[in-house]
């Protein structure tokens, strides 16, 4: 497909001109046992349509029963965005025509949402709190997954044919929606990319959800429109759809920032539309208009009876809630005793989780830093991808620490092999394993490289045996050459000393 | 025509039973009845599909228990082994599910509803699957896609409907059970004009699941029977929580045998019987009324108390039907679209996007009737409509349950004409979609209302059934059959037999089928 190239304004001169107003629905999928409405197993990558019972498959007859784990789930995140909780409330359905919704409507809320009015505070990179008020999370299935085959596009226009994979049908969803959100000015993408990583945070913390972006648990639509500073009235938005990672957001929020001023400083008007993320190129395209007519002709859904919620039951996992992150935040600096800058270098590097992680698995406080802020982040910056997306786990890195223990590798090998691991090579052992990387401890071996280097170097040795110890150095390039970069420096050390019968 | 099949349900349970004859005997001579009236060129045709192999081998394990003897025969239902018909909107392992549609023409349903769970736990042989509008929609089964069934009272007028093919397949003495579906009237006014008892119990009381939803907030399960007793039976087999349906009401069947048994003493003394005002008079035949008139009488002299009630809202009622039932049509067929079951058609030219299969197959997969409700319901739905349509038709609902109260404060039951006339002739009314409309004036109430009603036989105007409709405050379906029990027992008394006794004879000479 032919793309346009958008006219872009400078981010930092349209934000002299105008203020973004965002709005956030970000789709949560639960991880419950079963289906919001059916029996059938809720699992992530199993062979597609194998997870479906006539109900998620919308046969004739059938009829959904509300799965109560997941209403439950939805109340707990209710509370944790300091929503109400509706003490009765219903699902309705929302009526349209499409091939990964078997019924040809959407069982969700709709004026009667189970959670609203909330507020959660966002901590930005300097610390700055901005609140976001949350004006509903209502619960609903989710659609079964679509493949489009053939064509250029991977969408259905186009298409050869699509296939179908109703595994995902009726998966639990919570969508969360915030009230429009205004005065970000120019922190607005990084108060976006931080809105989604705190939602992303909290339902993990609430182990309601897997809340793996790159599964689409977490997935976002974030609405963004501009008016000229000063004015008081909305301009129009467009949702850009389904924005499926912490990077993506905040690019697609400061994209569309930049494209909105162009359209408006030309004299034209923003379409009211949906837009698609495009990933690779870091841009949005025109997706399907996107009007207030839209018309999903929603009425109660008449199969299912209200959901009436008690006190004791609110208060009952109301208790059950973790601690609140803000709350986390400090205990964990606590713990691991970073400094203030370091540990908010944690936070903004969204690693916070994998150190926690990594240090339950063993090691301590300081490895984790090290790898998470060091080596990882390194990696994820060259390959342009968020540290989550790279493959690496508490496991990785909790193997690589304990190589280095046992002096089977170095630091500096280790970094090689973390490297490999994220090329897809296998666990830190099997790339040591398979690329020969162990360091050489065997002191035949080394005695020979180290002999054949003293041999070379009579002048060096002469030196050494007259005090001067550091002139050892010279002698290390021939012997990791020989052991290819594997021979430990320190027993190199103490094996040239030993042979020439001095104490170290 | 051969005494197994003239006996009641529970007469033929009693005698399989005592072992005087066998399960296989009373199915095989069902099926020979089938084969016999149903199927020639003026044949009944109540059946969609007849279950041979299947309802003989359910027989012959239930006559092989009996034989056997000790626990297991002990355990067996009281019912087991009485062959039934299923209406064909509920959905079947093991044998094709249409709804009468073209649109799942060869369909076969992986998966079971309650009700036939049920009826396969108690080993009922099933017989097959009864005709009906397609999707249910119709009051005369001529909008099943695959034609009409022919009343057995006179072959040139309609069973009723949507449940004319359970209806007539009891009036015929095809089987002696059935089971029916009821969103208007749909188990009543066809159990009325064929003379044969039908109930649609208390919404909520039996599981939906598996019933191929036309109005899921009114949809329900019935019995349809030839005797209030049977249905009893039937209504406690069926009937109880379902957790698969969460409309399902979570409490025990009522003791409905037991009420069926009481009412069968023919004594009403001390029961206030409400006649409803507005369920009468216009629109209601002469010979309707005259029938209704005597029931009543019959109840007073047997000690009921006759009092008059007046439901001022039900004017509105057929109206508000209209608009919810097609509302809900509208959105519960949207899943009939090709994509994943039943049939899918492609348009003959242009593109094959999705849109265009999914239009091509609803346009040749649906009937006239039930487009014009999907039509109907989209409008009603739709955004700046919702509220002066569905909004206001929800709350006539409302309206019409109000006075359900208050004239259930003043009676036990409330008693009505079901249908407001007998059996029409084929053919016409069906290019007049009002005038069908209007068979369900007496029976829509009960659905919108979410409350029980039978039909019991009234006897005859110009020689076709009249049916006697009874309501009762919602779970108080025993109050019924209590009811229904009495005005039966007192009719027959009466006539000195059944009413289907005096229907006239069918057979192979006068329906073509095979002798």
């Amino acid at each position: 497909m032919a793309m346009h190239q958008e006219e872009l304004v400078d981010f930092d001169v349209a934000l002299e001109k105008y203020d973004p107003v965002l709005g956030f629905e970000v789709h949560v999928e639960l991880n419950t046992k079963t289906k919001m409405f059916s029996s059938a197993p809720n699992v992530f990558g199993d062979v597609p349509n194998t997870n479906v019972t006539p109900v998620c498959l919308g046969l004739p007859g059938v009829l959904p029963v509300v799965n109560k784990t997941a209403v439950e789930y939805a109340i707990m995140i209710g509370l944790a965005l300091n929503c109400k909780i509706a003490e009765r409330c219903g699902f309705a359905r929302k009526n349209y025509f499409y091939p990964d919704t078997p019924k040809n409507f959407q069982t969700s809320q709709y004026d009667d949402p189970i959670a609203y009015d909330g507020w959660i505070d966002i901590e930005l990179s300097d610390g700055e709190v901005f609140r976001v008020e949350i004006e509903r999370a209502h619960m609903e299935e989710d659609a079964g997954k679509l493949t489009h085959m053939g064509g250029s596009t991977g969408r259905i226009q186009g298409a050869d044919y699509s296939l179908v994979d109703y595994n995902r049908s009726g998966v639990p969803l919570v969508e969360i929606v915030t009230k429009t959100i205004e005065g970000a000015g120019k922190r607005a993408p990084e108060l976006a990319k931080a809105y989604v990583a705190a939602i992303r945070e909290i339902v993990k913390a609430l182990d309601v959800s897997d809340a793996k972006m790159e599964r689409g648990n977490v997935r976002c639509d974030a609405n963004v429109s501009l008016m000229p500073k000063g004015a008081e009235k909305f301009g129009t938005r467009t949702e850009t759809k389904n924005v499926n990672s912490l990077r993506a957001v905040e690019h697609a929020v400061r994209f569309e920032i930049e494209r909105h001023a162009a359209v408006l400083n030309s004299g034209a008007a923003i379409v009211q539309e949906t837009r698609h993320w495009h990933e690779d190129t870091r841009t949005t395209t025109s997706g399907r208009p996107k009007s207030d007519a839209d018309d999903y002709r929603y009425f109660p859904e008449p199969d299912l009876v209200p959901v009436v919620t008690t006190v004791e039951w609110i208060e009952e996992l109301r208790a059950r809630l973790p601690e609140p992150p803000a709350e986390r935040r400090k205990r964990l600096q606590a713990d691991w005793g970073y400094s203030d800058a370091e540990f908010r270098d944690v936070v903004n590097a969204g690693v916070t989780e994998q150190i926690e992680e990594t240090i339950a698995a063993g090691t301590t406080a300081a490895v984790a830093r090290k790898w998470w802020m060091g080596e990882i982040a390194r990696l994820a910056k060259n390959a342009d991808k968020d540290v989550a997306d790279l493959g690496v786990t508490s496991a990785t890195i909790v193997e690589l620490n304990s190589l280095i223990e046992s002096k089977k590798i170095n630091d500096k090998i280790a970094r090689q092999v973390l490297e490999f691991v994220v090329a897809g090579e296998g666990t830190p052992s099997e790339v040591v394993e398979k690329r020969s990387l162990a360091v050489v401890n065997d002191d035949s071996a080394l005695g020979a490289a180290i002999d054949a280097a003293m041999e070379a170097m009579p002048d060096v040795v002469a030196k050494v045996k007259g005090g001067k110890l550091q002139a050892i150095g010279a002698l290390m390039g021939p012997v990791m050459k020989a052991t290819r970069g594997q021979a430990d420096a320190g027993r190199v050390r103490e094996l040239v000393l030993q042979k020439l019968g001095i104490e170290g | 025509m051969n005494q197994i099949i003239q006996l009641s349900a529970t007469e033929l349970a009693a005698k399989l039973r005592a072992g005087e004859i066998t399960s296989v005997q009373a199915v095989q001579a069902h099926l020979d009845r089938i084969a016999e009236v149903d199927g020639g060129d003026r044949g009944v045709h109540a059946f969609l599909h007849v279950n041979t192999d299947e309802a003989l081998a359910v027989a012959a394990e239930v006559d092989a228990i009996r034989a056997a003897g000790g626990a297991d025969a002990q355990a067996l239902h009281p019912f087991a082994g009485v062959p039934i018909a299923i209406k064909d909107l509920i959905v079947t392992k093991g044998q094709p599910t249409t709804a009468a549609s073209k649109m799942l023409e060869g369909w076969m349903s992986p998966y079971d509803a309650t009700v036939i769970e049920k009826i396969r736990a108690a080993k009922l042989p099933m017989l097959g699957k009864t005709n009906l509008d397609e999707f249910a929609m119709g009051s005369s089964t001529e909008h099943s896609a695959y034609g009409p069934t022919r009343n057995p009272w006179d072959l040139d007028r309609i069973p009723g409907g949507s449940g004319g093919g359970s209806a007539a397949a009891v009036a015929a003495f095809e089987a002696p059970l059935a089971l029916g579906t009821d969103t208007g009237g749909s188990i009543r006014q066809p159990g009325a004009v064929t003379g044969t008892v039908g109930v649609k119990p208390t919404y909520g009381g039996v599981s939906r699941y598996g019933a191929i939803a036309m109005a899921s907030s009114l949809d329900q399960i019935g019995p349809v029977t030839r005797t209030v007793l049977d249905s009893a039976y039937l209504h406690e087999l069926i009937g109880g929580h379902d957790p698969a349906d969460s409309t399902s009401l979570n409490e025990p069947v009522p003791a409905l045998v037991e009420a069926a048994e009481q009412g069968a003493s023919g004594d009403m003394t001390g029961v206030r019987v409400g006649v409803i005002k507005e369920l009468q008079g216009e629109g209601y035949e002469a010979g309707v009324q005259e029938r209704f008139n005597e029931s009543l009488e019959a109840l007073r002299a047997a000690g009921a108390e006759i009092i008059e009630v007046s439901c001022p809202n039900f004017k509105y009622a057929l109206g508000a039907y209209y608009l919810i039932m097609p509302s809900e049509v509208s959105s519960n067929l949207a899943k009939f679209d090709g994509v994943r079951f039943g049939t899918r058609v492609l348009p003959t030219q242009g593109p094959l996007t999705i849109e265009r299969v999914m239009g091509a197959t609803r346009a040749a997969g649906f009937g006239d009737e039930v487009k014009r409700r999907i039509i109907l319901g989209t409008y009603a739905l739709s955004a700046g409509y919702y509220d002066a349509y569905y909004g206001s038709a929800q709350k006539v609902r409302t309206l019409i349950q109000r006075d359900f109260d208050a004239a259930f404060a003043q009676a036990d039951v409330l008693i009505s004409p079901t249908s407001p006339t007998v059996a029409f002739e084929l053919g016409s009314k069906t290019d007049d979609p009002l005038a069908m409309y209007l068979n369900d004036v007496a029976t829509i109430p009960a659905n919108m209302a979410g409350i029980p009603g039978i039909t019991v036989p009234g006897g005859l105007s110009q020689g076709l059934p009249v049916g006697i409709q009874f309501l009762a405050p919602a779970r108080e379906d025993a109050r019924l059959y209590r009811a229904g029990a009495a005005l039966e027992k007192l009719l027959e008394d009466k006539w000195g037999g059944r009413l289907l006794d005096s229907a006239p004879e069918l057979s192979a000479a006068t329906t073509g089928g095979v002798a």
